[in-house]
C-alpha cells in the first residue's frame, strides 16, 4: 500500500498551484521601479582584434542612458574559475582571463564587445545597431585536433598554446596499463564524438541589478541553481563587494541543468551598472543570444580501448579525449573531464587497470562548462559503447558479457580513486530485464520486419557520482569551493516551521519533498513545512543545487538541523512532564514519557520555547532554530540499467524510439512520482542528444545551430511513454537519508542504449555497421548504410 | 505610439503600444500579466500560447495592434475565481505534467485549445498537437498522460507516476 504523506508518498506537488495559474516569480517577472534596460553588442566573428569602438552616435540615440565597453571594466576582475586541474606533469592548467566586456579581441561569436544602457529595450537594441566597431578579424581556431597543431593560431596570446592542460589519470597506471592492452587476448577499440550541446532550459537568463545608494546595497536578481555561489565568486573576485552589501536572488528558475550554474558576465555587468547609472538595470537574453552565451556541454573527441582475457573478462581500459573548454574557462569547465569523468570511467565493472588522459583546448567557440551529467555522460557513453562492440566482436551476448563483469562485492574500491559504497547491479539487470520482456524481442522484430521496418535492440549499465561533494576531497582535486550544505529549521512559536535551504529547486520540487521528510521525521503535517530558497538574504550560506546534490547534501543539512532541533524540543518536554530527557518518546506529532499516559503535542513544546514562562532558562536558550551545514563524507553512487529499442526505416534512415526502459538504484526515495518524473526529462534529453541535437560550427568558427529552427530539440512526437522502475535499492550508507540523487540518470543512461539499439537494428539486416556517431539523425543513418 | 483595447480575461483593458510591440510584451509589460511566457525568440517554443477569440495563438508572433478590439484569454485566466485550478491544470498537478512551470502556460493554453476541437484525443494526437510547445523537464510523459487524463480517458495503465 503506497503512503498517502511522509517519505515514501508520491505528494503533489505545491510549487505547482502558482506555476499553472501564471503567478510564479521568474527573474524576468521582476521589474524594479525606474529600471533601465541593457542590450549587449556581441560579435558576430569567431576571432578578432578590436581596433576601435566608436559610440558617438549610438550614444546620441533616443533614450540611451551610458553606453559601455572593455574600457570601463579595466582594472576589474574576469569571471573567476573555480577549478584548477593540475596536468600530468605536475604543472597547473593555462588559465586565460575572463574579461566581462572583451577588452582587445574578441574570442567567440557572441563575445560581448559593448552594452547599451537605454530606457526601453527597444532603444537599448536600436542604439546598439548605431556603434562602429573596427574589428580586424583573424583565424579562427575551431577544430580541436588543428588547435594543437603546431603553428596554430592562439586563443588567447598570452598563453603559450591552445592547450589548456594534458590530464593523465591515474598517471601512475600508465604503463601498466599500456603494457596490460599490448598482452591482452582480445582489444576493442573505438572512436566516437560526444557532440557538443546546448542545455536550453526554457527560460532564457535574465539578470536585475539594483544598487542603493543610501545604503550602499547591490541586489542582484537572476536565474542562477547557486545564489550563494554567484554571490561569492562575483562579489569576490570581479566587483570587489562585500558579501554583507551584496544580495543574490533567484526566484522562480525556469530550468537549469548545469547552465545556470555559472557565473556569467551579464550579471557582473548589470551588478556594476546599476551603481555606474543610479538606477536599475535589467538584461533579458533572447533565445539567440541564450545560443550563443550560455555554457554549451560535452563536445569530447574520444578513442577508448577495451582489453579482455581469452574468458572474457576485462583487464585493461585505456582513453584518450579531446575536451573542448571553448574560448574561456567557464566557471567549473576543467573539472568536468577531469574528476567528473575519469573518475567514472570503472563503470560498474571490475577492470583492474584504467587510463584517462584528457587534453583541454581552447577554441573560438562558446564556452563549454557542466549539462545534466557531465562528464558522467561522456564516460558511460565510451565505456558502454565500447563494451557492446566488444560482445559483438567476440559473438557473446551484450547483457552477458555485462553481467560476467559487474562489481558484485561493497564497497568496491576502483583504479580511479573512488570508492562505491553500495549497488547491486545484477539487480537493477533483473528487473530491466523482466520490464523490457528481453526475451520476447525476437517476435517483436519480426512484426516489425513485417513493417518493412529494422528494429534493434539496444542496453546498457551507468553509475554515476553524485551528492557532490566532500570538500576536502574535492580541494585536493582542485575545487576552489567548498561542496557542503547548509539548513536553517526556524520553528515558530505555534509549531510550524520554515526550512531556509542553500539548495535551489529549478523544477525539482524541493518545496514538497523536502516537508516530507521533516514531516515524517517530527510526525506532524507536511503543510506545517515551508521551504525557503534562493535568496542569499535569508538561507545560509549554501553551494546550490547540480550533481543531483540536492537531497543528498541538501537533504542532509536538513535533516542534521531538524535533529538539533527535536533534540532541545525533548529537552523542553522533558522539563513540562517532569521527566528524564532520557525516558521522552517523539511519535505523531506529540512527546510522551515512555510507559506513561503523559504526552505533550509538538506546538504546545514550540510555544513553550517561545513563551518560556514555564522552562528551564539556566539549562536552555528560549527560541527553537537551529543550522546544519552537512559535508559528505563520500559520494553517492547511483545506478541503473537501460534498454531501447528502436525502429529503424530503411528506405529512409529515420530512427523511431519505440520503447525506452529504464530500471534504477536511486537508494531510498522521498517522493517516487518526482524521482519518475526527473528520469522522465533526462531520458528525453538523452534520447535528443543521442538522435537529434547538435550544436554546430563551421570552419569559421560561425554558429550555424543558433535558434530552435536549426537546433532540433526533442518534442512530444519524438519520444514515446517511457517505462521507468527504481523500486532496487541499495540506499546509500553515509548520509542519513539513505539517498543517492536521481536527476541526471536519464541524461547519463539512455544515449549509449539507443545507439547500441540502432547498430544492433542495422547489423539484424546484414549491415556492417559497428558505430555512428550522435546525432543519429536520418542522413547519418542513411549513410551508414549505404556503407 | 497606438492605442489598444481588448479584452482580457474577461476585462477590458487598453493600453499605448508601439507597432512593433509584440502581443506577449503587451500582455507581460503593459498589463503585469507575467504568467504568459517567452522561451524563444523564432515562434517555436510555445511558452506564450494565449487564446485570441478563442484560437490559440502564440503571442510572440502577433503584433499588439493586431489583437486591438480582440478576446485575449491568458493563463491567468483559467483557474476559478476562488483560485481553484480548471480541470486540465488540475490534471497537470495530478500527474505531474511540469516542472520548472515555464513552458506550462502555454502547454495549458495548447492543451485546452485542442481539447475544444478534439475532446478524446489519442496519444498520437496529443503528442502531434504539441508538435509547437517545447518542454525541457518532463520529457513530455506526464504532460501527454495529463491531456489524456483532463479528457477523462483512463490513464492508469500508462507506466509509472
Amino acid at each position: 500500500m503506497p503512503k498517502d504523506s511522509g517519505i515514501g508518498a508520491s505528494t503533489k506537488r505545491r510549487e505547482d498551484v502558482r506555476f499553472l495559474s501564471g503567478t510564479g516569480n521568474y527573474t524576468d517577472d521582476i521589474n524594479v521601479h525606474g529600471q533601465a534596460y541593457v542590450h549587449f553588442l556581441r560579435s558576430d566573428v569567431a576571432h578578432g582584434r578590436i581596433n576601435g569602438i566608436d559610440t558617438t552616435a549610438a550614444a546620441a540615440m533616443p533614450g540611451v542612458v551610458r553606453i559601455f565597453t572593455g574600457a570601463d571594466f579595466e582594472g576589474i576582475g574576469g569571471l573567476p574559475c573555480g577549478w584548477q586541474v593540475t596536468d600530468r606533469h605536475g604543472e597547473p592548467m593555462q588559465e586565460p582571463g575572463h574579461p566581462v566586456l572583451a577588452q582587445g579581441k574578441v574570442r567567440h561569436v557572441g563575445d560581448p564587445i559593448a552594452a547599451v544602457v537605454a530606457d526601453t529595450y527597444a532603444q537599448a537594441r536600436d542604439a546598439a545597431e548605431a556603434i562602429e566597431v573596427d574589428i580586424e578579424e583573424l583565424p579562427a581556431v575551431v577544430d580541436m585536433k588543428a588547435a594543437l597543431d603546431e603553428g596554430a593560431a592562439k586563443v588567447h596570446d598570452d598563453l603559450k598554446n591552445n592547450l589548456c592542460y594534458d590530464w593523465g589519470f591515474v598517471e601512475e597506471n600508465r604503463d601498466a596499463v599500456d603494457a596490460a592492452i599490448k598482452g591482452a587476448a582480445h582489444v576493442t577499440t573505438l572512436e566516437l564524438v560526444n557532440q557538443r550541446m546546448v542545455a536550453n532550459p526554457m527560460e532564457p537568463r535574465v539578470a536585475v541589478g539594483d544598487f542603493n545608494r543610501a545604503t550602499g546595497d547591490h541586489t542582484l536578481y537572476t536565474t542562477s541553481q547557486n545564489p550563494h555561489v554567484i554571490r561569492l565568486l562575483m562579489g569576490a573576485f570581479v566587483l570587489g563587494i562585500p558579501e554583507h552589501k551584496l544580495r543574490v536572488v533567484a526566484p522562480d528558475v525556469g530550468g537549469g541543468f548545469g547552465t545556470k550554474i555559472f557565473h556569467y558576465a551579464e550579471e557582473a555587468f548589470c551588478t556594476f551598472a546599476a551603481k555606474a547609472v543610479n538606477r536599475p538595470v535589467k538584461w533579458t537574453s533572447s533565445r539567440s543570444e541564450a545560443f550563443m552565451s550560455d555554457a554549451h556541454g560535452r563536445d569530447h573527441v574520444t578513442k577508448i580501448e577495451l582489453a579482455l582475457d581469452a574468458d572474457n573478462n576485462f583487464v585493461a581500459l585505456r582513453t584518450d579525449t579531446l575536451a573542448n573548454m571553448g574560448a574561456y574557462l567557464s566557471t567549473f569547465a576543467p573539472s568536468v573531464p577531469t574528476w567528473l569523468h575519469g573518475t567514472l570511467m570503472a563503470g560498474n565493472y571490475k577492470t583492474p587497470l584504467i587510463y584517462v588522459n584528457v587534453k583541454a583546448v581552447f577554441t573560438n567557440t562558446v564556452p563549454v562548462d557542466a549539462y545534466r551529467g557531465a562528464g558522467r555522460p561522456e564516460a558511460t557513453y565510451q565505456l558502454e559503447r565500447v563494451i557492446d562492440k566488444a560482445a559483438r566482436e567476440l559473438g557473446v551476448d551484450p547483457i552477458a558479457l555485462r553481467r560476467q563483469n559487474f562489481i558484485t562485492e561493497f564497497p568496491y574500491a576502483t583504479p580511479v580513486a573512488v570508492e562505491y559504497d553500495t549497488g547491486d547491479y545484477n539487480a537493477t539487470m533483473d528487473k530491466l530485464e523482466e520490464i523490457a520482456d528481453i526475451a520476447g524481442f525476437a517476435a517483436r522484430r519480426a512484426e516489425s520486419e513485417k513493417k518493412g521496418k529494422l528494429r534493434g535492440l539496444g542496453v546498457n549499465c551507468y553509475i554515476e557520482a553524485c551528492g557532490i561533494a566532500p570538500s576536502n576531497l574535492v580541494g585536493q582535486l582542485g575545487a576552489r569551493a567548498g561542496l557542503y550544505e547548509s539548513a536553517t529549521v526556524r520553528v515558530n512559536a505555534t509549531g510550524g516551521l520554515v526550512v531556509m535551504t542553500g539548495s535551489h529547486s529549478h523544477g525539482q520540487g524541493h518545496e514538497t519533498a523536502f516537508p516530507q521528510v521533516i514531516a515524517e521525521m517530527i510526525g506532524i503535517d507536511e503543510s506545517m513545512v515551508e521551504i525557503v530558497h534562493g535568496d542569499t538574504a535569508n538561507a545560509p550560506m549554501g553551494m546550490g543545487t547540480y550533481g543531483s546534490r540536492s537531497l543528498a547534501v541538501g537533504g542532509s543539512a536538513m535533516v542534521r538541523a531538524t535533529e538539533k532541533i527535536i533534540n532541545k524540543a525533548r529537552k523542553i518536554a522533558a522539563h513540562l512532564m517532569e521527566a528524564a530527557e532520557a525516558d521522552i518518546e517523539l511519535k505523531d506529532g506529540a512527546f510522551s514519557v515512555a510507559g506513561t499516559d503523559k504526552s505533550v503535542a509538538w506546538g504546545d513544546v514550540c510555544l513553550a520555547a517561545y513563551v518560556p514562562h514555564n522552562y528551564p532558562l539556566e539549562d536552555i536558550e528560549p527560541g527553537l532554530e537551529e543550522t546544519a551545514f552537512y559535508d559528505p563524507s563520500n559520494f553517492t553512487y547511483p545506478s541503473g540499467a537501460y534498454a531501447c529499442e528502436v525502429e529503424v526505416d530503411p528506405e529512409t534512415g529515420k530512427v523511431s524510439i519505440e520503447r525506452m526502459i529504464a530500471a534504477d538504484d536511486f537508494g531510498n526515495i522521498v517522493n517516487p512520482m518526482i524521482v519518475s518524473g526527473q528520469v522522465h526529462g533526462g531520458l528525453a534529453q538523452g534520447i535528443g542528444q543521442a538522435l537529434m541535437e547538435h550544436c554546430i560550427y563551421d570552419d569559421e568558427g560561425q554558429l550555424l545551430s543558433a535558434s530552435y529552427m536549426d537546433y532540433a530539440m526533442p518534442r512530444a512526437d519524438d519520444v514515446p511513454f517511457y517505462e521507468v522502475d527504481h523500486s532496487s535499492c541499495t540506499p546509500c550508507t553515509h548520509n542519513p537519508l539513505g539517498v543517492k540523487g536521481c536527476g541526471e540518470a536519464g541524461a547519463i543512461g539512455s544515449p549509449p542504449s539507443v545507439v547500441n539499439a540502432v547498430v544492433d537494428a542495422l547489423q539484424s539486416a546484414g549491415k556492417n555497421v559497428t558505430h555512428i556517431d550522435m546525432p543519429l539523425s536520418p542522413s547519418r543513418v542513411w549513410a551508414a548504410m549505404q556503407g | 505610439m497606438v492605442d489598444v483595447t481588448m479584452t482580457v480575461n474577461g476585462v477590458s483593458k487598453s493600453g499605448a503600444v508601439e507597432g512593433r510591440t509584440l502581443l506577449s510584451a503587451f500582455l507581460r509589460d503593459g498589463l503585469g500579466l507575467t504568467g504568459t511566457h517567452v522561451g524563444c525568440d523564432t515562434s517555436q517554443c510555445g511558452a506564450c500560447v494565449v487564446h485570441v477569440n478563442g484560437q490559440a495563438v502564440k503571442s510572440c508572433t502577433m503584433f499588439a495592434v493586431e489583437a486591438d478590439g480582440a478576446t485575449v484569454d491568458t493563463i491567468e485566466g483559467q483557474a476559478a475565481a476562488d483560485g481553484s485550478l480548471n480541470t486540465i491544470q488540475q490534471a497537470f498537478q495530478d500527474h505531474h505534467g511540469l516542472q520548472c512551470g515555464f513552458c506550462t502556460p502555454g502547454m495549458v493554453m495548447s492543451a485546452a485549445a485542442l481539447l475544444r476541437d478534439n475532446p478524446k484525443p489519442s496519444e498520437a494526437e496529443i503528442r502531434d498537437y504539441l508538435e509547437g510547445n517545447l518542454c525541457r523537464c518532463t520529457g513530455y510523459h506526464n504532460i501527454v498522460k495529463a491531456i489524456m487524463a483532463a479528457s477523462g480517458q483512463d490513464v492508469a495503465a500508462i507506466a509509472a507516476e
